[in-house]
């Protein structure tokens, strides 16, 4: 039976996990690590994930990335602030799809993040020992449709069948349930590498019901990394003088070295911040958790709002919440903590690893849809509002926030002129009155309305919003009861037809990766056995004819021309040629060394 | 309750063609069945077109539902199945929310039973429409004297507090009129006795009364947000 994993696909780091028989458990690789690192490099030799992508950071950083959830279902004028993060250039592909340029390649965000899935997937294809096509994907709580939908098109581009988008403090609080038979009230506080996410659950009787969720998906240990890189590269600029602002090497230097100082800060009270830069210049600051925790005091306390937020949408006091359960890297900030307990006015939990609980509670809902587990079930809500536009680009709610999901709402549409044959619709997400300050989702069309006078037709929509959070309109001309032909244009994010060509792509880049891999062995291959062959060659200059000499001589040319075609078969072949060619050089070489490392060895040296 | 089930629709399961009768799953093959489209929230939940809820117990009902018909359940079955599950969880979890409310519950109410979906508009209750209007114009008045600080903005914004707490013990009022609205609401429908002027007349006057309080309940809601918008500190 193929088995479903559930998947963290996180802003810095990623894991795969499965419903061991009634645990969930994280695969890990070979040398025992859990965590794949989010980071994707290229090279001619094809491209890389993980901890080899992640050495390439800084000898290679115009050719590696990380942190592409910042990315994605975004255009590019979201990330303008993002933008300083990246070394590699970003361009749109057209309004709305953003593309990545690294090396020879510009791929779009879901291509990229489809190379980390594959990765990870490939991780549990090695462990199962199976092939695996279906998983459950986790996403901040607070990811919009077109980020939902941006997640979804990765899983398919990788080459799975993602069953289930699982909101990350959702999948933290399923694992809590399970693991720690939590119930009650429990708030869920996720700081992750790039987003924030709070949610309060009812967990009753294996029925995790979330009442509100909020959060800011542009909040993380990443931001942190970032004050603490600016106060460097200042210091820098006054005490050696240099400007690094544009020195993408020095800058990953700095960013990996910033964030090593802010993780043993979370242990150590002070600690130390060594930064080797180019020409020996190595810069050095003692750094205490303190002068951290001033630095960043401001971020963390932005946490608070959407936390006092989603109280309030909950409709609950702080008395009747019974468990605070931390999750995410950044959370093991002592000061947040603090700040949490402050707020909540409860010691926070974090029994379960934050960094692997999500993807643990990935694989209890990827148990649950399998038909595994059968007593819990998790009713989710929708973050944002869903809207239409009205007269006056007001925002018309059909769905509110903190919906539990799935959800619909229907609604009657007719035209405003004689014979109008189409009508549009222009669905946003978002809070606030006005449809220019939500964010726009996509436009529906109605076409091949019967050209009737103005507020004659009726055209139910019925917007349904699924278990993922991602919305699918349909539309019913209640005058026929026939079905409405709806033409959907995302405002942001890869169409089918996009998706389904990048399908395709990624199998010929395997194909083509692969070519390239077995080219280039075979090349090393023939470059060693040319080496042995011509040292060989002279040392047994008296041990053969010429005219065997000229035969091996001539396989020597073949083989050479063949590695400056691309065919690795033609190059395995010579090699294989210029084998036969010398097994008779091969053996009298063999006899002569046995023969001279005797020489000087007495009989009972020997074994 | 045979009465109750006899008046949903009666149409065919999609699967083995018995007859079903807007239940969630066919009596005969146990396959989940689309909703109908008449059969209203109250009876999505198995509960009577009431307007008292005691929340635990509808609370109970919509986990036991979502337990048989949540989309988890159907991840393994046909396209048609997931489908179906998707829209009955859709309507049964937009049922559940509008119930819980005791507003959007009077609203729905009133849409049902007048049979099309009409908007209640707000509107100021007759005897307070001129206090408000000078509210509105103190609260211009105190929007303008903020800028420069002084001792008659301070005054002015004492005077408009009071009149905000007013206005606020009337809204208090209102819900407790329209709460017992409910119990009418439900003895009437529990009992339909001999009113005076005919169950239907009095279905209709009840239907009334309820509009009217909502829309004055509504009007009063923007005014008060309004002035505690106005009034934060900045």
């Amino acid at each position: 039976m193929s088995r479903i994993v559930g998947i963290d696909l996180g802003t810095t780091n990623s894991l795969v996990a499965i419903m061991n028989g009634k645990e969930p458990k994280v695969i890990a690789d070979r040398e025992g690590r859990t965590l794949v690192p989010s980071v994707i490099s290229v090279d001619e030799q094809g491209w890389m994930v993980g901890e080899r992508a992640q050495q390439r950071l800084m000898t290679h950083p115009q050719s590696t990335i990380y942190s592409v959830k910042r990315l994605m279902g975004k255009g590019l004028t979201d990330v303008q602030e993002e933008r300083k993060y990246f070394p590699v250039s970003l361009t749109e592909k057209q309004p709305g799809i953003i593309q990545v340029e690294l090396g020879p390649y510009r791929l779009t965000p879901p291509e990229l993040s489809a190379l980390i899935l594959k990765e990870v997937k490939h991780r549990a294809e090695e462990f199962l020992r199976t092939k695996v096509t279906q998983a459950v994907i986790t996403v901040p709580a607070y990811f919009n449709d077109s980020q939902r939908q941006a997640t979804k098109d990765a899983g398919r581009i990788a080459g799975l069948d993602v069953l289930r988008i699982v909101n990350e403090p959702t999948a933290a609080c399923l694992a809590y349930g399970l693991q720690k038979k939590k119930q009650g009230v429990i708030a869920v506080y996720d700081l992750g590498g790039g987003t924030f996410d709070i949610s309060i659950l009812k967990v009753k009787d294996g029925i995790f019901e979330v009442l509100a969720t909020n959060g800011n998906t542009h909040l993380g240990g990443d931001d942190l990394d970032q004050r603490l890189m600016e106060l460097v590269l200042q210091e820098i600029r006054v005490e050696f003088g240099q400007n690094l602002q544009e020195d993408v090497e020095s800058i990953q230097q700095i960013r990996l070295g910033v964030e090593k100082a802010k993780r043993q800060l979370s242990t150590e009270e002070v600690t130390e911040i060594v930064i080797s830069l180019k020409q020996g210049v190595v810069y050095r600051r003692p750094l205490k958790r303190s002068e951290l925790e001033s630095k960043v005091r401001d971020l963390i306390d932005l946490t608070i709002g959407p936390c006092r937020q989603a109280m309030e949408d909950a409709h609950l006091s702080l008395k009747e919440i019974d468990e605070v359960v931390l999750v995410g890297g950044a959370t093991r900030m002592p000061l947040v903590s603090q700040l949490v307990q402050e707020f909540f006015q409860k010691t926070p939990h974090s029994e379960l690893n934050p960094d692997e609980v999500v993807a643990m509670g990935a694989a209890v809902q990827a148990d649950i849809l399998a038909g595994g587990i059968q007593n819990m079930l998790l009713l989710d809500v929708t973050p944002l509002s869903l809207g239409i536009e009205t007269m006056g680009g007001v925002m018309s709610v059909l769905i509110p926030r903190n919906s539990t999901i799935p959800t619909n709402a229907k609604e009657l549409f007719t035209t405003f002129v004689d014979g109008q044959r189409s009508v549009d619709i222009h669905v946003y997400q978002g809070e606030r009155e006005l449809v220019k300050d939500n964010r726009s989702l996509a436009r529906f069309q109605l076409k091949d309305l019967d050209p009737l006078p103005a507020g004659m037709p009726r055209i139910e929509v019925n917007f349904t919003i699924d278990a993922n959070g991602i919305l699918h309109v349909s539309a019913k001309d209640l005058r026929g009861g026939r079905e409405h032909s709806v033409e959907v244009k995302p405002s942001y994010g890869l169409s089918d037809d996009d998706v389904l060509r990048m399908i395709e792509e990624s199998f010929t880049f395997a194909k083509s990766d692969m070519e390239a891999r077995l080219l280039i062995e075979a090349r090393n291959e023939a470059a060693t056995i040319l080496a042995h062959t011509e040292r060989a060659l002279r040392r047994a200059e008296h041990l053969v004819a010429p005219e065997e000499r000229g035969r091996i001589q001539d396989r020597i040319i073949d083989l050479k021309r063949s590695m400056e075609e691309n065919d690795h078969r033609l190059i395995r072949e010579r090699i294989e040629q210029l084998d036969k060619s010398t097994v008779h050089l091969a053996e009298r070489l063999m006899d002569s060394t046995l023969q001279n490392g005797l020489k000087d060895k007495k009989l009972s040296d020997l074994p | 309750m045979s009465g109750e089930k006899d008046s949903l629709a009666r149409s065919l399961c999609w699967n083995c063609q018995s007859e079903v009768g807007g239940e969630y799953f066919c009596d005969h093959c146990i396959k989940i069945q689309p909703a109908p489209s008449d059969v209203d929230f109250f009876q999505r939940l198995g509960l009577p077109r009431h307007l008292t809820i005691d929340l635990q117990d509808l609370e109970r009902r919509f986990h036991d539902l979502s337990r048989k018909i949540h989309p988890d359940l159907f991840q393994q079955r046909s396209e048609r199945e997931k489908a179906i599950s998707l829209q009955n969880a859709a309507i049964l979890n937009t049922a559940y929310r509008t119930l819980r409310d005791p507003i959007l519950r009077v609203e729905y109410l009133i849409n049902v039973e007048e049979g099309a979906v009409k908007d209640i508009s707000a509107k100021a209750p007759p005897d307070l429409l001129e206090e408000i209007m000078e509210l509105q114009e103190a609260l211009e008045e105190f929007k303008q004297l903020r800028r420069t600080p002084s001792g008659e903005g301070a005054r002015l914004k004492e005077t408009l507090m009071a009149k905000r707490d007013r206005l606020g013990a009337r809204k208090d009022i209102l819900e407790k009129d329209l709460l017992s609205l409910f119990q009418e609401w439900d003895r009437f429908q529990d009992q339909r006795p001999d009113y005076a002027d005919g169950p239907e007349e009095h279905r209709k006057s009840l239907l009334r009364r309820m509009k009217d309080l909502l829309s004055a309940r509504a009007y009063l809601r923007t005014v008060l947000q309004d002035l505690d918008e106005g009034l934060r500190d900045r």
